[in-house]
């Protein structure tokens, strides 16, 4: 059963190859998801982000969830010397981080429901969980010179993949930082077990430039295939392991 | 004996008068009587749209988006209309100006594995990509198209 909605301004798909696969618990996933938006979205006027960066939201009221982010933001700006931050121009965003936990939640929430083979995808960043009728999934990177192409081929069962990059287009490079090194590196793909650790680390490492495949390499549990501005790939070295 | 019952009769006879008076129709007594509304009537053909009064007419021409803030930096799209209609979207590079960004060391590239890309053409059940911030995206992409409305 494969259902597709959209969910924080992005095409979400849940796939269950279980045959007992139920509906109704997808539709609580797709709720959970709006729930979760509506606390994190930092494009809402009315989320719970919004409001404290609008100075209505104290720190003495934020709930346990928005305490909980804002640990895993810090945790991760010293795991990655300060290259992962969700204060930004003086605004809390922790989109760089909640795309990743909230995939990472609904699979968790799926396995305890008794689901063992489904995958969970939110634009481009996907959990997946168990096999797809039998085999592994397989997770396809995606070309950042033509978006109809893949470029590498990914066998994973238990695994989270996430990608981050900016965009070719045509003649046009969409340059998020403009210093000469750091718009080397059009896309970012991180394999971790879990999504949520593959997205926070997808997200500071292609900060990083060309040393983000570096600091991948040199961190356990991560492996990363990063692609440069002149059509090479470069990856870490248990990366090939999850490719056919 | 008699007065009182005329008595009676008279009070009797006024009390069935502002009985009857009160059960008159409103209407009849110069007020308007309030009548609710009656249940509309579902159309039995649907309206027609104007679609054409739905097109939206764009002017040629080169038209710059707001920039607007996404993750790693900001958005700003540009949009060429030509005849009518959007035939180029493009993204405006932009510095960051986020200051705590720290500065890149000039270096060699890692010397890690490295390969050539190459196109796969096999089935994949997911596909992972660079995904843009939609909604800032979006946002650029509308300001500018609100541009190129005139």
């Amino acid at each position: 059963m494969k259902r597709q909605t959209v969910r924080m301004g992005m095409p979400v798909t849940i796939d269950m190859t279980d045959s007992f696969a139920k509906g109704k618990d997808i539709t609580e996933m797709f709720a959970y998801l709006l729930w979760l938006d509506n606390v994190f979205s930092t494009y809402k006027q009315d989320s719970m982000v919004s409001q404290l960066n609008m100075g209505y939201l104290q720190k003495e009221d934020y709930p346990a969830l928005l305490k909980l982010i804002i640990s895993y933001g810090e945790q991760t700006k010293q795991e990655t010397n300060g290259y992962f931050d969700m204060v930004r121009k003086g605004f809390f965003d922790p989109s760089g981080l909640v795309k990743g936990y909230a995939i990472s939640q609904v699979a968790k929430k799926l396995q305890q429901k008794g689901y063992a083979n489904f995958s969970v995808t939110i634009a481009g960043d996907t959990q997946v969980v168990g096999n797809k009728n039998d085999r592994k999934w397989k997770v396809g990177i995606r070309s950042p010179f033509n978006e109809k192409e893949i470029i590498k081929v990914l066998s994973l069962a238990n695994h989270g993949v996430a990608t981050s990059g900016n965009y070719l287009r045509k003649n046009h490079i969409y340059n998020p930082y403009g210093s000469t090194l750091s718009d080397e590196v059009v896309s970012m793909t991180v394999v971790a077990k879990d999504i949520y650790d593959a997205d926070r680390m997808a997200t500071a490492s292609f900060a990083m430039g060309t040393k983000g495949i570096t600091f991948l390499e040199e961190k356990q549990g991560y492996e990363a295939y990063m692609i440069t501005k002149d059509k090479k790939a470069y990856y870490t070295s248990g990366f090939l392991a999850y490719c056919q | 004996m008699l007065q009182k019952y005329r008595q009676i009769t008279i009070v009797t006879l006024l009390f069935g008068l502002m009985v009857w008076y009160r059960h008159l129709p409103q209407k009849e007594m110069g007020e308007q009587r309030i009548s609710p509304p009656a249940s509309p009537t579902p159309p039995t053909t649907p309206a027609s749209v104007d679609f054409q009064a739905l097109q939206v007419v764009y002017t040629d021409g080169t038209y710059i988006g707001d920039i607007i803030d996404a993750f790693y930096g900001d958005i700003q799209v540009q949009v060429t209309i030509a005849e009518g209609k959007l035939t180029d979207v493009s993204f405006l590079a932009h510095p960051n100006d986020n200051s705590t960004s720290q500065s890149i060391n000039e270096q060699a590239m890692p010397l890690l594995r490295s390969e050539a890309l190459a196109s796969q053409s096999e089935h994949v059940d997911i596909v992972s990509g660079a995904s843009e911030s939609s909604k800032a995206f979006q946002k650029s992409l509308a300001s500018a198209l609100k541009k190129a409305k005139g």
